[in-house]
């Protein structure tokens, strides 16, 4: 394929254009009534292109992209199932795409209908009381959560809970949302297994605890065994528990987070139920709580009343609001969507194929790559590496590689439980054909890494950006097409 | 194999301290820069502030990851490390010559706490 390397602004000619404005009808001069100092002293640089140079820039652009669409996407922890294209065809109708937001209940009761059924259905499906489904992704998910939190703390006058557990294998968003949400973090360890140390829980459980944040299956892909009795230690302090929706897959129809003792989840529609992720979002990123914190979830919320209308409602004890108007209903009309179409029975089958197709890869790849955590998976595992060390060959090295044999690399140096942590999670929408290609390119890199190592080394070789350097770009990013210039011109 | 020097004092954080005198310098070991690889920002506590043994002192981000730093001993930061503010792959470079902060002790006698040099280098095996 031709490389295609430029920017709109490079193919900019002076006077060339794609539009055809009409006459000015009302021959006013609004330049006259914006003061001078707010106005511009020279015209910006916008790049001049005609409208097909518009479509084959972004094209061209758009065939560089890598997607669920185009190949294997094992990212771990970010479950990049694929998004079936009904709920793109259901999320596009007129009848909901062309709604506004301040338009009067009654002419939109099928929107409302649908924000209350989903939340409903996610409720079923995690075993808790209500959901707001206003936030717009995972992490302002967490940071709603931990809002709810607090809020019913200080309901009951017990200002002194401002501390967070988290483990110390947590992804990256939990501490950062209780920091944002003005609690601390205090972490726990885990054990070598992974999983959380209930020994080195109980000592931080105190009356200054507001909560414990949690994944299960954890960071590492295994279930947290001993949840009951973390659920049980973590009540009798006073707390609550915080279930990060992230790795959900795994569960879905088959275990329920209010069941296992969770007060309070977060749900990635964007992870879990199939709704577009990463640069393809926005995101979408509910929040469910149990019975006795209902009240406090955000505002608005969509009721039904007696007669079967839906309306929109502000409870007085919420915590406010926390998005515009109801969060991002493109997004749930798409995990709406992918609910009805796998249905009750269907949904049940997504956990334990992910859990299979996982355990697949894991046990078929142990020979050449270093398992630290030996057993049974659920939806994702890590490998440390590969188990030859000595070659010089890094996880970093391996990942690069995979490029060149047309994957997507998986999620690699997290958790930092091991050196060169290489996280894996193949979701259910995989084929085992697709599965074993996965396989044996990783087996034949694992191979070339004993035979060429410094060809691995020097990976990716076929693909249009060779070796990224990566403290250049932390250390001095180019972000605007003036610095660019300025940094050619010197 | 990652590089060790005899005479200086060690974490289980992967920090280094030389003493002269009543003052400790300290950096990251050549283990913990190999682990943390290409390291693109250094995050050092200010001169005047006050540092205590076991507790967070600044941290080190690298393409990787943000680790704390958690300093070996208790005291007064009279010095840090200007250079790694332009440079911070001087750490990558040379972690040993690389420090972070000069600390003008509190108390020497934390110091009996820390790994010598063998028993650093026997921790980075495990």
């Amino acid at each position: 394929m031709k490389t295609y390397d430029k920017l709109i602004f490079e193919l900019s000619k002076p006077g060339r254009k794609g539009y055809d404005l009409p006459k000015d009808n009302f021959a006013t001069d609004g330049m006259k009534e914006i003061p001078a100092t707010l106005l511009r002293e020279k015209a910006p640089e916008l790049p001049e292109v005609t409208e097909l140079d518009v479509v084959r820039h972004y094209t061209n652009l758009s065939n560089k992209n890598f997607g669920v669409d185009t190949g294997y996407y094992p990212l771990g922890s970010c479950t990049m199932k694929y998004n079936p294209k009904i709920n793109e065809e259901v999320s596009a109708m007129p009848q909901f795409a062309a709604l506004h937001p301040l338009q009067d209940a009654s002419t939109v009761q099928g929107a409302l209908e649908l924000y209350y059924n989903l939340q409903q259905a996610l409720a079923n499906i995690s075993g808790l009381a209500e959901f707001t489904l206003n936030p717009y992704a995972g992490a302002h998910g967490e940071l709603t959560g931990l809002m709810v939190m607090r809020s019913y703390h200080m309901s009951r006058g017990d200002n002194k809970r401002t501390k967070v557990i988290v483990p110390n294998t947590a992804h990256g968003t939990n501490p950062a949302s209780a920091m944002v949400a003005g609690l601390e973090v205090v972490e726990v360890k885990s054990k070598p297994n992974g999983s959380i140390d209930v020994e080195d829980l109980k000592p931080l459980l105190d009356d200054t605890v507001a909560g414990i944040m949690m994944t299960n299956p954890n960071t590492v892909g295994m279930f947290e065994t001993e949840i009951l009795e973390i659920a049980k230690l973590v009540h009798e302090a006073g707390g609550l528990l915080y279930y990060d929706g992230a790795n959900l897959n795994p569960l879905l129809g088959k275990v329920r987070p209010g069941d296992m003792g969770f007060d309070i989840m977060h749900i990635n529609l964007h992870k879990t139920f199939s709704t577009p992720h990463g640069g393809g979002g926005p995101g979408s990123g509910p929040v469910g709580v149990a019975e006795h914190l209902r009240g406090f979830l955000p505002n608005p919320h969509v009721r039904k009343n007696e007669k079967g209308e839906f309306y929109v409602d502000f409870g007085k004890d919420s915590l406010g609001s926390i998005s515009t108007f109801l969060g991002n209903f493109g997004v749930m009309m798409r995990a709406y969507a992918y609910i009805l179409s796998l249905g009750k029975e269907n949904i049940r089958n997504v956990g334990p194929m992910a859990t299979l197709n996982a355990n697949y890869i894991k046990e078929s790849l142990k020979d050449d790559y270093l398992l630290p955590i030996d057993g049974v998976c659920k939806h994702e595992f890590v490998f440390d590496g590969l188990k030859d060390k000595s070659t010089g060959v890094t996880t970093l090295n391996v990942a690069k590689r995979l490029l060149d044999y047309g994957f997507h690399a998986p999620t690699i140096y997290f958790p930092l439980l091991f050196h060169e942590s290489m996280m894996i999670e193949p979701t259910e929408t995989e084929s085992k054909e697709t599965l074993d290609e996965f396989i044996e390119v990783l087996h034949k890199i694992a191979k070339e890494a004993r035979e060429i190592p410094e060809e691995v080394k020097n990976a990716p070789l076929t693909t249009i950006v060779r070796k990224l350097d990566e403290t250049g770009a932390a250390k001095n990013p180019i972000l605007t097409y003036r610095a660019l210039k300025e940094s050619v011109e010197g | 194999m990652s590089k060790v020097i005899e005479g200086l004092r060690y974490a289980d954080s992967h920090e280094w301290v030389k003493v002269e005198g009543d003052i400790a310098t300290v950096g990251i070991t050549d283990y913990a820069q190999h682990a943390l690889g290409d390291i693109v920002y250094v995050d050092m506590p200010e001169v005047g502030d006050e540092v205590s043994q076991g507790e967070e002192f600044g941290a080190v981000e690298s393409v990787k990851a943000a680790s704390d730093l958690i300093s070996p001993v208790s005291g007064e930061v009279v010095e840090v490390n200007e250079a790694l503010e332009d440079e911070p792959g001087l750490v990558n470079k040379d972690a040993f010559s690389a420090w972070i902060m000069k600390v003008k002790l509190s108390d020497a006698s934390e110091l009996d706490s820390l790994l010598e040099a063998a028993a650093y280098e026997k921790l980075c095996e495990e």
